[in-house]
């Protein structure tokens, strides 16, 4: 870089880039918080719901899984299960864990109660209903 | 020969030789779960994969937090001309931040997830249980405490001596590192809420604050090893960090693709993002530029190898494999797929490990009383960079492979196949994933035991005894 482009002028950009796409984004931001509501159905966000998410979160299933395309790659896609597998399935199989069979991969055991798994069935009943621009691309997640 | 200019600089050397250690935690559990991939029930259930792999990043993020908090309190009394403001506050809060870290780790291995969750408060503050942000509300405020303590000590450093563009592009850097982990608090119930902030803590620290530390860094080692002009230098490094955050902030919209978020984003993700790899690039060109016009051939070979290594493989793993599946119509079929475990294992080597090495390479010495290390000792630190670097492209290329089979597979083909179906065809990469992830733990071993090689003692051929020189 030759002289005429100082260090000062490099810093001063810095600063005003910076600022620029500071406000850019948090405008964005802001937009997005307003269209929100319309695509995550928060109407149906219910009690239940939030208790699902909280069993989500304490047993880690993020640790294993994606969720929405986002976790580890461990173990399926759980953002579309209600869909793929329906209710039933997905309590049955949770219930049947761990499957023991020599070699496979293995999901614990979480002994939970029959009112944890409907809750844990609603979370994801809401979460396979947020508006997510048809991702993913089939039913395989 | 005076070695630290400032005798606070030594604080520095215990949060390296932690941030080495805990290193090798983490190479340990990933190997634990490369095996997993293809041996299912390894281990299982005493370490579930889960678990594993919580212990295996967290200790990832850690390990650079103690680097990052190392090279501040080598670089900034030298850069700032004066000795530290408190080193007994930087002693107090490497321990705290060890015994911490060291109890989520047990907690993590010893306790149930769920009951660690319930003993330490997460029904009051419900933060656990996302991906990076696993730690237990203690640690997390830990991290608080520990990261003020840091800030206040450093800055006063900074305040009271000479202000220098790399003390405050580091400074800058540690301030939103900071800022930003305070979303790790926020966890609403509505999962699109939470996802969407959850990145303002992952992807506006690594792709965005984290580049600031980085530049810094690099920034001070460039300086000390080629003598270059220090004006040269500065305005290299706000070029980089300004192209850094015009791309990285308003990037952060390649996350919001398919979470719920607005569908524009995949414009302006799209666009921004797609010019990430500009900073990444800049800092090649800048690292290999300073090295070639250098005014002095520095001792210390293995620290310039580092440094033009950090800028080669950041701009390929952060760069090059960050742009393959940014833009939204590729995204479509490789979210969320062995493709994001590649890319995810190259950026982090390549841009925040190899440059937590390249300071660590050029202050350890210094810190152990010697300015350069021995010859052998260097030879074997190069190796170790090869064996190391090498390893991590193959484990990036074979993950990339797998990726690839992965969305054609699950998710392009007309009869697309269940998951786990698909895992089971990919096992051959999984495999040589694992080969190339124990020569990485070769490399690390060789890494370890180069900071205790001497040169072998001279053969004293003319029979006279030589006077030691030390």
């Amino acid at each position: 870089m030759s002289a005429f482009f100082t260090k000062s002028m490099a810093r001063n950009i810095f600063y005003g880039g910076t600022l620029f796409s500071v406000l850019l984004f948090l405008a964005l931001t802001l937009h997005t918080t307003w269209a929100l509501p319309k695509r995550d159905h928060r109407e149906n966000l219910t009690e239940q719901v939030a208790r699902g998410k909280h069993l989500w979160e304490t047993r880690n299933c993020i640790g294993c899984h994606t969720l929405l395309g986002e976790g580890a790659y461990f173990a399926p896609e759980l953002g579309n299960v209600y869909p793929r597998r329906g209710a039933e399935f997905i309590k049955i199989w949770i219930k049947a864990q761990p499957t023991h069979v020599p070699g496979r991969r293995q999901m614990p055991q979480f002994n939970f109660s029959d009112q944890q798994l409907d809750d844990l069935v609603a979370f994801l009943k809401w979460t396979s209903e947020i508006n997510t621009e048809n991702w993913p691309p089939n039913i395989q997640g | 020969m005076q070695l630290l200019q400032y005798r606070s600089q030594a604080v520095a050397k215990p949060y390296f030789i932690a941030a080495i250690g805990l290193f090798v935690g983490q190479i340990l559990f990933g190997i634990i779960m490369g095996l997993q991939y293809v041996v299912g029930d390894f281990l299982f259930p005493a370490i579930p994969f889960n678990i594993a792999r919580m212990v295996h990043t967290n200790l990832l993020i850690v390990w650079l937090l103690f680097g990052f908090m190392g090279a501040a309190y080598y670089l900034v009394p030298e850069e700032a001309e004066t000795e530290l403001h408190s080193p007994l506050l930087a002693q107090v809060m490497f321990w705290i931040f060890l015994i911490a870290g060291a109890l989520t780790v047990i907690g993590y291995l010893a306790i149930p997830y769920a009951s660690l969750a319930e003993k330490t408060g997460n029904n009051i503050l419900a933060t656990m249980g996302r991906e990076f942000l696993e730690q237990p509300l203690p640690t997390k405020l830990g991290i608080v405490v520990v990261a003020l303590a840091f800030l206040y000590n450093i800055g006063m450093t900074v305040l009271k001596g000479r202000k220098t563009a790399i003390t405050i592009i580091l400074l800058t850097g540690l301030i939103g590192l900071a800022f930003f982990f305070l979303f790790a608090f926020y966890n609403p119930s509505n999962l699109v809420k939470d996802k969407f902030y959850w990145w303002w803590v992952v992807h506006l620290w690594v792709e965005g604050v984290w580049e600031l530390i980085m530049a810094a860094i690099l920034g001070f080692v460039l300086l000390k090893v080629t003598g270059v002009d220090r004006e040269v230098i500065e305005k290299w490094l706000y070029v980089i960090i300004t192209l850094a955050l015009i791309t990285g902030l308003v990037g952060t919209g390649h996350h919001y693709y398919w979470i719920g978020a607005p569908g524009y984003w995949q414009w302006w993700g799209g666009v921004f993002s797609a010019l990430e790899p500009l900073p990444f690039f800049a800092m090649t060109i800048f690292c290999f530029n300073m090295v070639n016009r250098r005014r002095r051939e520095h001792p210390n070979k293995a620290a310039t190898l580092w440094a033009l290594g950090t800028a080669v493989m950041a701009f390929l793993g952060a760069g090059v494999w960050g742009f393959l599946h940014t833009l939204a119509p590729i995204n479509y079929y490789t979210h969320g797929t062995q493709l994001t475990a590649a890319h995810g294992h190259m950026a982090f080597y390549g841009a925040y490990v190899m440059v937590v090495l390249t300071i660590i390479s050029y202050a350890m010495p210094r810190l152990r009383g010697r300015e350069v290390n021995p010859e052998r000792a260097q030879v074997l630190e190069m190796w170790s960079f090869w064996l190391m670097t090498v390893s991590m492209v193959f484990i990036t290329l074979f993950l990339t492979a797998a990726g690839i089979v992965q969305s054609w597979l699950q998710r392009i083909i007309p009869s697309a196949q269940s998951f786990m179906a698909v895992q089971d065809q990919l096992h051959i990469f999984y495999w040589l994933r694992e080969l190339a992830g124990l020569v990485f733990l070769v490399g690390l071993t060789v890494y370890i035991y180069s900071f205790f090689a001497q040169d072998k003692p001279q053969t004293v051929e003319s029979g006279e005894a030589r006077p030691v020189t030390t």
